[in-house]
């Protein structure tokens, strides 16, 4: 039986990674083609640090990750603690359940969504334009807020009440008291929310696919419009990369520390 | 403790983020120091030089050309499509105000008669003399889409053709030279056809020698019928995928853009090519400059630009389609080129007399609808199966089954 | 309790602003735009049009469901297997099964296409060796194939984690209690970890019935779901309305599924069911 598990766990992760491998293995083919290997060579990878439009493309990611997570741990935080302290079940409720309709929805129905008040919003004002960095960062902060609020919830239920409570007694306004005795408590919740909202930024096509204009081009629709035409070698080159860097973070993350609070995280993500 | 680490981590990541931000960011800042002012050109994949490969960078050269003669610092911004009725689509909604585009003949129609494009003025456009004859001026042949050349500057021409590789179809099979060997069902799943209902539907109304600017609803009809016959025994309907899937071999036939036979031919010499004896579709894309433009002089020198000999050639070279700049065709180091190439290259692409020909036209909006809708018809029209009934009726069957099976046990234990 | 300062109370302003503008709204314009046409007058004839999609709409079903069924019949031993392993072996596996899950999808469904295509690796290996060429793209299976293979481990990952949060004492009892390996594995094991086969069929469902870049690559163009219907309409100012309908029914189609099963999950567990990230 133990030999028989070992096995089954070997063919399933052997043809899930199988594709993955071969990507990696022929990004180094001087060929340049996916059925014949000829000589190992790194002219893909120099054509790649060439290619402007994948370099440009990578820093608008990183630019959208980082400011969309940004915004969204900022709203999210304080949403997370209006929501926590708000006395009326019924609001409370109901904004609950509609910060997680992105989250329910398919991709799809919320670029498409997006998509519509956008044109809608753009015909109203008769703007020229209107598609570009401003429309995909309202998108990424939308989908983003729920998994910060998701992340920083908990935390805020965990508080002890009287830590804020002791703190105003000791003289601290409300405020105050939230910053001083609070937040530090909340701190990881945050951390994690904010690097969940970068990897899901990062990592989306589908909204990005409908809310994109060419001038503000991510990776992920790099490599789309890659895939729809005749496909530069390059890109192979590219996808390796991508797989060998979230690898070793990745391993990093996992064995410096500990795995619990990635785990339950991805089980609620999908990350 | 360990959490401290992660965080460490996590934070020191981040960091590395907006380093790497930074750095790429000064160095695209170290570029563009002075405010450039941006024109936006939207073209078909694949369809202007850029410099990959060793080839000629045009649109680097024209913001190089442009500073040097006007001392206006412009930046191309260079985006694709890769279907007239998805550019139509963009440009319509007006979500991006492109200033140069490349549409085909019927679609510069219909985006005149949608008043969407702009009168060009060819006081900056001198090098329009550089066109052949029978593009422009009065004995022009090929300008019924846009007479007087009043909007658009054509930019390449070409044929639709029948690409096959020989590896997989022998010598002497009787389909050759005819639409019929896209519908030959010895080669199912070897077959590819268009992704866009224009000329998918063009390749049956030529099969079936129907008039593809038809005004009958039957005949479209008609074609619909031929293309749902087909779609049992093809691949699948791609655009630019094809480039791969009959380099590498997947598919063996498939309908395409002549020039880029020749593309696919570099890379996989099995590859052949004929124009069909049906006829075929010729087609004309041209430079246009949409309404909403709000740089329009610079998109003329665009224009202009890309009129000179040595971007022409680049162009022609790079696409390997049909250049109707007589500069051009006369340009000796670009026929050798194409006949390193192939040798009949030349020939193949400039043939246009030895083919019956005939163009799309603009349709009427209920044409167009009915186009549409018989587009979606066809996209929609799958078999089932049986076996997908089958194997659906017995997981939901089984779900059902366990909800039941819970439900009853909860009021089970309920009652006990 | 103390009272709330005005800071707290409108601390979740902002967020609520930015819910009814970016989630609210545009929702309602889904709804507007399903229930009207081209002029802007209220119609049906939007809704009503779906009905030459019926096809579309049988198999993007049959599909995420055959694929959801297999991945499931995949994953659920694999989870099992993965949490009878040592701690650290454990570490090893987990990496392996998110390292996926954070690989770009398109990234991973291109290189499968790449992968099977008729001139690619596999078929130009199987005709080496004499077999000849399995067609696999541009097939109903081929579609199915890359939806299993993206969305596996979004499968595993949840169940796995109910496997090793489940204490070891419950199985230890239910053998004591005279439970063969069987009995065990139905009447402990499977109701305990429940939880997580309800979040991992949500995270497998949903983004299969939705997705288009699988069935552009893998069915080639020629198999169209729903994703792919809702895509190309969308391309099309002309065609915005049906494909807003079309959004509509399959949001609510999605929204019945969430809730059956959030009925099935009932009886074991009280953790609601989260839909994952959906592709």
């Amino acid at each position: 039986m133990k030999v028989l598990s070992k096995c089954y766990m070997g063919v399933i992760f052997f043809l899930l990674y199988i594709p993955i491998i071969v990507l990696i293995v022929f990004s180094f083919n001087d060929a340049g083609s996916l059925s014949e290997f000829t000589k190992p060579s790194l002219v893909w990878y120099e054509e790649l640090f060439r290619d402007e439009e994948a370099l440009s493309s990578l820093m608008n990611s990183l630019i959208l990750a980082i400011s969309s997570s940004l915004i969204a741990t900022v709203i999210g935080t304080f949403g997370a603690l209006g929501l926590h302290r708000m006395r009326s079940r019924y609001i409370k409720g109901s904004v609950n359940a509609i910060t997680n309709v992105p989250m329910m929805n398919p991709d799809i129905v919320t670029g498409v969504s997006m998509m519509l008040l956008f044109v809608f919003v753009g015909g109203l004002l008769q703007a020229k334009q209107l598609f570009g960095f401003g429309t995909m960062l309202i998108a990424h902060v939308t989908f983003n807020l729920p998994y910060v609020i998701l992340s920083v919830m908990p935390r805020f239920k965990q508080l002890d009440k009287s830590l804020s409570e002791a703190a105003q007694d000791l003289g601290c306004t409300p405020s105050k008291a939230f910053f001083k005795a609070e937040l530090p408590e909340i701190i990881p919740g945050i951390v994690s929310g904010l690097m969940l909202g970068f990897t899901m930024s990062l990592d989306d096509f589908v909204i990005s696919h409908f809310v994109s204009s060419p001038d503000f081009q991510t990776l992920p629709l790099y490599v789309y419009n890659q895939t729809a035409h005749d496909v530069k070698f390059s890109m192979y080159a590219l996808s390796a990369m991508i797989v060998l860097i979230i690898t070793v973070i990745l391993l990093v993350v996992n064995f410096a520390g500990s795995v619990g609070s990635r785990k339950s995280r991805a089980v609620r993500g999908g990350k | 403790m360990n959490r401290k680490i992660v965080f460490r981590i996590l934070f020191s990541l981040m960091a590395l983020a907006l380093l790497a931000i930074s750095i790429l960011g000064l160095s695209s800042c170290g570029q563009q120091q002075t405010e450039a002012v941006t024109l936006y050109v939207y073209n078909w994949g694949e369809y202007m030089s850029d410099g990959s490969e060793g080839t000629l960078d045009a649109n680097a050269m024209f913001e190089d050309w442009y500073y040097k003669t006007y001392g206006v610092k412009v930046k191309v911004n260079y985006s694709t499509y890769s279907s007239n009725e998805s550019m139509y689509a963009k440009i319509k909604s007006g979500s991006v105000n492109y200033d140069v585009i490349v549409p085909s003949d019927y679609t510069i129609q219909r985006l005149i008669n949608d008043e969407l494009l702009a009168p060009l003025n060819y006081d900056n456009i001198d090098n329009i003399g550089n066109l052949a004859p029978e593009f422009y001026g009065e004995d022009a042949k090929y300008d019924f889409y846009d007479p007087g050349n009043i909007y658009s500057v054509p930019y390449m021409y070409g044929m639709i053709g029948i690409i096959y590789n020989t590896s997989v179809i022998p010598e002497n099979e009787d389909d050759l030279g005819s639409w019929s060997l896209m519908w030959d069902e010895d080669y199912k799943g070897n077959i590819l056809q268009f992704n866009n209902s224009r000329d998918a539907f063009g390749t049956a109304q030529y099969y079936l020698h129907l008039d593809v600017n038809s005004p009958n609803e039957a005949d479209w009809r008609a074609a619909l019928e031929k293309l749902k016959e087909q779609k049992k025994i093809v691949q699948g309907y791609v655009m630019d995928e094809i480039y791969n899937k009959m380099e590498n071999g997947s598919a063996a036939i498939a309908a395409y853009y002549a020039g880029d036979y020749l593309t696919m031919y570099e890379e996989n010499e099995d590859l052949e090519f004929y124009y069909p004896e049906e006829g075929t579709n010729l087609y004309v894309d041209a430079m246009c400059i949409p309404k909403a433009s709000q740089n329009k002089e610079i998109a003329e020198r665009y224009i202009n630009f890309m009129l000179t000999e040595e971007v022409a050639v680049a162009n022609a070279e790079y696409t390997y389609y049909a250049s109707p700049n007589r500069l051009v065709r006369e340009n000796q180091d670009y026929i050798d080129y194409l006949a390193e190439i192939k040798e009949d290259a030349y020939e193949k692409i400039y043939d246009t007399d030895s083919v019956y020909t005939s163009s799309y036209e603009h349709l009427s909006d209920d044409k167009l609808i009915l186009l549409n809708n018989l587009w979606e018809e066809l996209k929609s029209d799958m078999e089932i199966g049986l076996a997908i009934y089958i194997i659906c009726g017995v997981i939901i069957a089984t779900l059902a089954g366990f909800g039941i099976f819970f439900a009853v046990r909860k009021r089970m234990r309920k009652i006990q | 309790m103390k009272q709330r300062s005005l800071f707290q109370k409108i601390a979740a302003a902002p967020h609520i602003l930015w819910a009814i503008m970016f989630i609210v709204a545009p929702m309602l314009f889904v709804l507007y735009f399903a229930f009207t046409d081209e002029d802007k007058h209220f119609s049906f004839e939007n809704i009503a049009s779906l009905s030459q999609y019926s096809n579309v709409f049988i198999l993007s079903i049959a599909f995420a469901l055959i694929a959801t069924v297999i991945c499931l019949l995949i994953g659920y031993p694999l989870a099992y297997f993965m949490a009878k392993q040592k701690p650290k072996t454990q570490k090893i596996l987990m990496v392996l099964i998110m390292l996926p899950m954070w690989c770009n999808l398109l990234i991973r469904t291109y290189a499968l296409m790449a992968l099977l295509d008729n001139g690619g690796l596999l078929n130009s290996m199987l005709d080496k060796i004499g077999v000849g060429r399995i067609p696999i793209v541009g097939t109903y299976f081929g579609v199915i194939l890359g939806m299993v293979y993206d969305f596996l481990p979004y499968m595993v990952l949840p169940i796995f984690t109910a496997m090793t949060k489940l204490d070891k004492r419950y199985i230890e009892a239910s053998y004591d209690l005279g439970c063969n390996g069987w009995q065990t594995m139905t009447r402990t094991i499977m109701p305990l970890t429940a939880s997580g086969v309800i979040s991992g069929v949500t995270m497998v469902f949903v983004p299969s019935i939705s997705t288009f870049y699988i069935s552009q690559k893998l069915g080639a163009g020629k198999i169209d779901l729903v994703g792919d219907t809702i895509e190309r309409l969308f391309q099309n100012v002309s065609t915005y309305n049906v494909g807003a309908a079309m959004s509509l029914v399959m949001m609510v189609l999605i929204l019945i599924s969430i809730f059956i099963m959030n009925r099935f999950s009932d009886d074991h567990t009280t953790a609601p069911v989260r839909g994952g990230r959906v592709k």
